[in-house]
């Protein structure tokens, strides 16, 4: 019987302080056995649980894509035990790895369709995992146009900046930055994600919007997607429910009868309608 | 049907007990509980039910999910997978048939826990039905009874100075091989029947129509009520046999230590208390509709079973009685609206 508990070791080569403030770090990962990484099967969306052992595990969205093989990349958040742990961590510790978990991007259904794409804050995470897959040139021709509106509260707090900036350059993605408020050197866009949205009006014809980010901004991004013309079923989300196993079994992460860690963690809007409000 | 009188019945223990781990309900101060026992005589039959269920056999309160050590630049995890071979004596036939429904948890489509199911396999029930059923128990309206053979290899009948055995299975009858038991004459047979037909349950609860109800019953007013009295205590979860929450945490000591995990219950705040502070159920409100909700609505959506065998622990327990059978009345008992907030 195939233990699910059970981590695969990986080490970690890269502590990365990822935003101005220090509070966000991405860490890149290797596997410590070869084996292990064909057994690490995953795609844009998934999640893991990573492990420090002896202070515990916590889940996070994978934000490496399957097309950069050799490594995984998780960006964290510095808010409690494991996680502040993690941050403090020396490169060559060796970590943990359980997963790949929960369910995926629709990237099957997606194919042929504009994809719109709207982050905010750290939670951009399996949206990098996406949109580094979707540019990848062997997957870039099975997708229509690329719309990416990422928003955060000044540029220190935007993730990833050397692709963003690379991402720029590229004709086939449509990547619209914006701050909450002006700031000296700042030549993108300001205002809220919401209202960047209704600008940048992306058309909900043959088109899917994924969207993360905090919960006001889901809120007041959802009127506007459904002003464009996004029926629920075209709205993408991804929920971050409280975890421990990541399989089903603890009854920790339920929204009524689905698990987010096993049915989820991404959910249409259409399938959210139907489930009550506690996320 | 086969008969054994209580002595030899003992003695049968103490042979088991060579071969396997034997838990049976053992009185402690003024309860019962399942414990690895070391001899026939410190089991006691004649009890009403354990104050904590036996599912602590195969689910322990505390286990250990594996030992991490760091060396040589990497780290040795070893699983600890419990492999002994197990016997529980005397549950009761509620308890049993909570087994089949935590299968369905601990053995889903995609994952295998592999610490239940190990456990699970090597483990034989043999159940005790209830003479005198306790005022607090409703297996009945959920499908079991006090001599319900489900989930069971074998069940023991009272009938005084000896037991009528039925054998249920193969397992059942394998582990009777070593003993040569007489087949149960009509007198027994009799006697079987006689303590049956006197096991009358005091409660039944009305199902009919539940379901529906709760199917549109999450944003009805009726829940500010129902949990006004409940202390978030979770004496009710932790004794329930069909609940399986848990928690994980490590433990360590320098370069070495364990993962860990414990019971865990729907009904504390910080159960689902996130990272940045948000809290999906934050108060009893919430908890108590989810565990409410959890048993009677979600589980039958996902496995066509109610998380409820009736076994009236939750009642019992309870610090303030609350009573699950009073709030599922109510439910039945008020008019559902389901206006979405
Ligand atoms: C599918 C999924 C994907 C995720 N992806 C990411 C990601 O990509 N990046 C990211 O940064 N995060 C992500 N998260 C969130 C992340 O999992 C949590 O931030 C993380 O689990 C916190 O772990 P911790 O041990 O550091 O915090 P904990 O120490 O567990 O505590 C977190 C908070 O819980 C409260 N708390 C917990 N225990 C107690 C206690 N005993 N007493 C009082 N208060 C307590 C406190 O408010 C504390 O601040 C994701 C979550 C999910 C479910
Ligand atoms: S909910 Fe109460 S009566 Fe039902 S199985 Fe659990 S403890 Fe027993
Ligand atoms: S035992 Fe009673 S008071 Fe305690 S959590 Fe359960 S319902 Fe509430
Ligand atoms: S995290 Fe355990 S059930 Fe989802």
């Amino acid at each position: 019987m195939k233990n699910p508990y059970l981590p695969l070791p990986m080490r970690l080569v890269k502590n990365f302080v990822e935003t101005e403030d220090k509070l966000i770090h991405t860490f890149t990962l290797e596997f410590l056995n070869e084996e292990d990484e064909k057994l690490f099967q995953y795609l844009p969306g998934q999640f893991a649980e990573v492990s420090v052992f002896g202070v515990g595990e916590a889940p996070f969205g994978i934000a490496s894509s399957p097309t950069e093989p050799g490594h995984l990349k998780f960006s964290v958040a510095k808010v409690g035990v494991v996680t502040t742990t993690l941050h403090q961590l020396p490169e060559g510790t060796v970590l943990g790895v359980r997963g790949p978990l929960g369910n995926n991007y629709p990237i099957e259904e997606f194919k042929g369709k504009n994809l719109v794409v709207i982050g905010g804050g750290f939670a951009f995470t399996t949206l990098r995992s996406l949109i580094t897959y979707i540019l990848h040139p062997d997957h870039r021709g099975d997708y229509g146009e690329l719309t990416v509106i990422y928003g955060a509260r000044n540029p220190g707090l935007l993730l990833y900046k050397d692709e963003l900036a690379e991402w720029e350059k590229r004709p086939d993605i449509n990547l619209v930055c914006t701050i909450d408020r002006p700031v000296e050197g700042w030549n993108g866009r300001v205002g809220f994600v919401p209202t960047v949205t209704k600008e940048v009006a992306p058309s909900a014809e043959n088109a899917y919007a994924v969207i993360c980010g905090p919960p006001v901004m889901i809120k007041f991004t959802m009127p506007v997607l459904e002003e464009l013309g996004f029926a629920p079923e075209q709205i993408i989300m991804s929920l971050e429910n409280r975890m421990k196993c990541g399989i089903g079994m603890c009854g920790r992460c339920n929204v009524g009868n689905k698990y987010v860690c096993k049915d989820g963690p991404i959910f249409t809007r259409a399938q959210l309608n139907q489930l009550p409000n506690e996320y | 049907m086969l008969l054994v009188n209580k002595g030899q019945f003992t003695d049968w223990l103490n042979q088991l007990i060579q071969v396997y781990q034997v838990y049976a309900p053992v009185k402690e101060d003024d309860y019962f509980c399942f414990k690895k026992i070391n001899s026939g005589d410190q089991v006691t039959l004649n009890y009403t039910n354990s104050k904590v269920p036996p599912k602590e056999v195969l689910f322990p309160r505390s286990e250990k999910l594996f030992c991490y050590r760091y060396e040589n630049g990497g780290v040795q995890l070893t699983e600890q997978i419990d492999e002994s071979k197990k016997i529980i004596v005397g549950l009761r036939p509620c308890d049993a048939k909570s087994f089949l429904l935590l299968d369905g948890v601990f053995n889903s489509d995609k994952y295998h826990d592999p610490y239940y199911l190990t456990r699970r396999n090597n483990t034989v029930l043999v159940g005790l039905g209830c003479n005198q059923p306790a005022a607090t128990c409703f297996c009945t309206s959920l499908g079991g009874g006090p001599f319900a053979t489900e989930g069971l290899d074998l069940l023991l009948v009272d009938i005084g100075d000896r037991y009528v055995v039925e054998v249920l299975t193969d397992r059942g009858r394998e582990l009777l091989s070593g003993l040569e038991l007489p087949a149960a004459d009509q007198e027994a047979q009799e006697a079987a029947r006689r303590v049956k037909e006197g096991a009358a349950l005091s409660t039944q609860v009305n199902l009919e129509g539940l379901k529906s109800k709760l199917d549109v019953i999450f944003y009805d007013p009726i829940w500010d009520l129902i949990h006004e009295k409940c202390l978030g205590c979770a004496a009710c979860t932790y004794t329930c046999p069909t609940c399986h929450c848990f928690d994980i945490v490590d433990e360590a000591e320098g370069n070495e230590g364990c993962r860990i995990r414990n019971w865990d219950a729907c009904m504390f705040p910080l159960f689902t208390l996130h990272g940045s502070g948000h809290n999906p159920r934050p108060t009893g409100k919430e908890r108590f509709r989810q565990r409410v909700m959890h048993k009677f609505k979600y589980f039958v959506d996902n496995f066509n079973a109610i998380a409820c065998v009736g076994c009236g622990r939750c009642i019992i327990n309870c610090p303030v009685n609350l009573d699950i059978r009073e709030v599922l009345a109510e439910i039945q008992g008020s008019e559902v609206r389901s206006d979405k907030q």
